[in-house]
């Protein structure tokens, strides 16, 4: 039986991503795009789907939800990981809905009726065997993959619909959705890009170095200068870690203000986010705070630094948001969650 | 020729024509004499210096013969070929007007034919003997106006508005400083020229500009000025280019700190000064000084409040009146210069920290920007008088001014914290004030200052925190500007290149034909995100700034 030996394996496996999440936290592992982290736990999900052992949804959700619990606190800041978790127990209830073959998708939280009689959302066990469960549930994490797969491309795609010529684009920091974008935007049109460097790990001279190559006019200019330039700037493009179930968004240190200057010039803010990045529950106080190089060590013991690593944008700041399945105005973003995630699975 | 004809008449003017005709001839022999005199560091003698100065009017007025002969025919030629034989007299007065001293070339050219214009009108009218008469009017007349004018830097482009008393809203002649038109090859030419003319070496421009600064002039710190002059050179009094060396590199950096320094390198300048016979102090001093002020505007552009600085020095040396004597007119201005200094800096922080200290409370937290001297000050003397606050200092690459204010508010033992600007949005919540120091108040009401001051007030005003600003008023500037572009400062690109883990990103970013770095170093805020600008004349709003300077002018 390849059973025990496939759940070392599969531990083994399990391990070793946590603790590729934790380095990847502290700095010191390889820096990985959020889309990359989405793909390898979606992976390791479906892994776990095939090769643990159960009977029922219940027991594959128990499992799957205490695995999510594991790599969340591994890595809190790294919230696709969570949210990815969400979205393969949302497709366990709907392949298991789906099996029992009543027609529940429709009715699941819509009906206000079940919710004052049933007092809770649902009474469901989850206790039934069906055979074809696994197949089915392998089978949407699949589709979940291809669509994990494509996200990048089907964002750039829209460049064009919202990049004229001769504009100047604002955008801060480094992110692979937005060069992404940029460059395939720059494949027919000529515009010019300003990018913040966002100290201090100044990951925006890597954006403007690989926007250059690409033959973009870039330039690339201090934080401090952002509001300064602002009133040349006809658009801003920006990327973040996460949007939030408001429409707001936690995004990189700086975004913020950014986000204050376009608004007092009346220049657009849009936001280029894939699904994975929709979180429901995000820590409202956890805010990592970083170790900033500070030279002149004799002050350093009397002086507190401070060093945060991301922003809260409130929603009333952005204009859109570009994602993998077309554009949204903020106030929609609570709809999309509720179809991607289903309530009881906010705590996970 | 109509020219030689009207020599005849004087022989006055046959002289000096003669003399012009032998002038053309020897120009090669002359030219040579001053190419080596420059090469050799020497200061041009008076004749020489005459000479070039003879040289370019006749090109100017070859120019705008050719230029004005069409519509003014041949009145025109006579007018100005007298005006040029007239010139060179000793009433150097009205060559002062003509040649672009410190003040850049498209004005005076206007001044001239704003002047020759109307007369040919009345031409045909007029003999020749009343000509001459409505000629020498009218030098009179400049000469009177002269002191007004020539306080001029280049900087104060409305410093024309300054001599018309102030009931009298004069239209102005507006003079563009010659460092916002760098994309314009003619004012580089020209200041090319003056600068050869003055013996100073050009700066040249470093790096790849951005297409939106075009206009402004961008300097490596790695290509300092003094390489490029000559040892030993006497054009350039050693303390000024100790003090050129120092702006360049950044050594003295800060409004106050400038300008201070400034005026005591005047203050030795004045001390090692001695009045060539034949000519009076307070002209020839400010002659002096002008190459000078040339020297150090191509060290690094001059501050709003360098120029009013310079503006009183010129003002108060030629207000010295002719009978004094030279030791005496020396200890003169040294007093009005420590007067100014006192006065205006030392006295109006000392008035200025007063009155914020109402401002300040206990438990308070407090925001600051960069290293504002002014700022600084405040927060100790609030501390010395015994009030329990703390501070947060923002900071900003490239400068990174914030470390200096932290080191000095940390030995007073004054509680700090210190963040990057890009946390200010994090942090505001906890601060219950902010104060910014301004390089400049602008006629407007825009605070002129460190850039990323205007984002801290933005912030600020966005989360309803009360933003003041401290300024003494001998930084407020007649100029008016609504957005960081169209005047401001390059700093040297190289700056933003930054190592992490041994990597440095942009080292190559010269190679990139679409890369380009800004290193911005001032911006303007909008005076609605300021609450408040504490001045040594009181608690003002941001819009009382022309108020003050029109109050100023009727005191001087």
């Amino acid at each position: 039986m390849p059973g025990p030996y496939k759940e070392t394996d599969l531990t083994e496996r399990v391990e070793a991503f946590l603790s590729d999440l934790k380095r990847g936290g502290s700095g010191t592992g390889p820096l990985r795009g959020s889309a990359e982290t989405a793909r390898e736990t979606t992976a390791l999900l479906r892994k776990i789907t095939a090769q643990a052992r159960w009977s029922s949804a219940g027991d594959l959700m128990e499992i799957i939800r205490k695995e999510g619990r594991r790599m969340t606190a591994a890595q809190p800041s790294e919230t696709t990981v969570g949210n990815m978790v969400r979205r393969v127990l949302k497709i366990i209830r709907e392949e298991y809905a789906r099996s029992r073959g009543s027609s529940e998708e429709a009715d699941q939280q819509e009906s206000l009726h079940k919710l004052l009689t049933s007092g809770g959302l649902s009474e469901e066990n989850f206790r039934h065997h069906f055979a074809p469960l696994k197949a089915n549930v392998i089978e949407a994490i699949n589709e979940l993959l291809t669509e994990l797969e494509g996200t990048t491309d089907n964002i750039a795609m829209q460049a064009l619909e919202h990049i004229h010529s001769n504009e100047v684009i604002m955008t801060i920091g480094r992110s692979r959705t937005v060069e992404a974008f940029l460059k395939d935007a720059a494949r027919k049109r000529k515009f010019h890009v300003i990018v913040a460097e966002c100290a201090p790990f100044c990951q925006g001279h890597e954006m403007a170095t690989s926007l250059s190559k690409a033959g973009i006019e870039t330039t690339v200019i201090a934080d401090a200068a952002i509001f300064a330039v602002m009133s040349r700037v006809n658009k801003v493009i920006i990327g973040t870690q996460t949007v939030l179930a408001n429409g707001g968004l936690r995004a990189v240190n700086g975004t913020h203000t950014l986000a204050l200057a376009a608004k007092h010039h009346s220049t657009p803010l849009i936001v280029c986010a894939p699904m994975f990045k929709l979180s429901p529950q995000v820590s409202r106080y956890h805010n990592l705070l970083l170790s900033l190089q500070v030279k002149s060590c004799e002050i350093l013991s009397k002086v507190n630094v401070h060093c945060p690593v991301f922003d809260y944008v409130p929603p009333e700041l952005i204009t859109l948001f570009i994602s993998n399945i077309g554009g949204h105005a903020p106030s929609y973003i609570y709809r999309l969650m509720s179809e991607l995630y289903h309530p009881e699975d906010h705590e996970l | 020729m109509i020219f030689f004809k009207e020599v005849i008449l004087g022989f006055r003017y046959w002289v000096i024509a003669s003399g012009w005709c032998f002038f053309r001839r020897n120009v090669n022999d002359r030219q040579d004499d001053i190419e080596r005199a420059k090469t050799e560091g020497k200061e041009l003698t008076k004749e020489e210096k005459q000479r070039l100065r003879k040289e370019k009017k006749q090109q100017k007025k070859n120019k705008e013969k050719k230029d004005e002969k069409a519509s003014q025919g041949s009145e025109k030629e006579k007018k100005s070929g007298s005006l040029a034989a007239a010139a060179p007299q000793p009433p150097a007065k009205s060559t002062t007007v003509k040649t672009p001293s410190a003040v850049p070339a498209p004005a005076p050219v206007s001044v001239p034919s704003s002047l020759e214009a109307p007369a040919p009108v009345d031409k045909p009218s007029k003999t020749k003997a009343e000509l001459k008469a409505e000629r020498r009017a009218r030098q009179e007349a400049e000469r009177a106006s002269k002191p007004g004018k020539k306080g001029e830097p280049g900087q104060q482009a409305a410093s024309g508005k300054q001599k018309a008393p102030p009931s009298e809203l004069q239209p102005v002649i507006k003079r563009l400083p010659e460092h916002i038109q760098v994309d314009n090859p003619d004012v580089l030419k020209k200041l090319a020229k003056k600068l050869e003319r003055q013996q100073i070496p050009l700066r040249l421009d470093y790096g790849y500009k951005v297409s939106l600064f075009s206009h402004l002039h961008q300097y490596s710190r790695k290509a300092p000025l003094t390489q490029q002059l000559s040892i030993p050179s006497t054009v350039i009094h050693p303390a000024v280019v100790r003090l050129g060396l120092q702006y360049s590199q950044g050594i003295v950096a800060g409004s106050n700190a400038r300008s201070v320094a400034l005026l005591h390198a005047f203050k030795q300048v004045i001390r090692d000064y001695i009045t060539p016979p034949n000519e009076e102090l307070s002209r020839d001093l400010v002659n002096k000084l002008k190459p000078y002020i040339s020297f150090l505007n191509q060290c690094r552009p001059l501050s709003a409040s360098m120029g009013n600085a310079i503006k009183y020095v010129k003002k108060e040396i030629s207000n010295i009146s002719s009978q004094c004597k030279e030791e005496e007119a020396k200890s003169k201005l040294l007093n009005c210069i420590e007067w100014y200094i006192k006065e205006k800096i030392i006295l109006a922080a000392k008035a200025i920290a007063e009155s914020s200290i109402e401002k300040i409370n206990n438990e308070d937290v407090i925001l600051v920007y960069g290293c504002s001297s002014l700022v600084n000050h405040i927060l100790f003397e609030a501390f010395e008088k015994g009030r329990k606050f703390r501070v947060i200092v923002v900071d900003s690459r490239p400068r990174l001014e914030g470390r200096e204010a932290l080191r000095r508010l940390v030995q007073r033992g004054i509680s700090c914290t210190y963040v990057l600007i890009s946390a200010v949005s994090y942090i505001l919540p906890e601060v219950s004030k902010v104060f910014l120091g301004a390089h400049a108040l602008l006629a407007n009401g825009y605070v002129m200052s460190r850039v990323g001051t205007s984002q801290i007030a933005l912030v600020a005003r966005a989360f309803n925190v009360p933003v003041l600003v401290c300024c003494e008023t001998y930084k407020f500037c007649e100029r008016v500007q609504t957005d960081s572009f169209v005047s401001n400062e390059l700093d040297d690109p190289d700056d933003l290149m930054v190592t992490r883990n041994g990597k440095t990103q942009l080292e190559s970013w010269q190679e990139v034909p679409s890369l380009g770095l800004l290193n911005l170093v001032y911006d303007v805020t909008p005076p609605d995100f300021v609450d408040l600008v504490i001045t040594e004349l009181g608690m003002i709003p941001c819009t009382s700034v022309p108020v003050v300077l029109r109050v100023k002018n009727v005191d001087q």
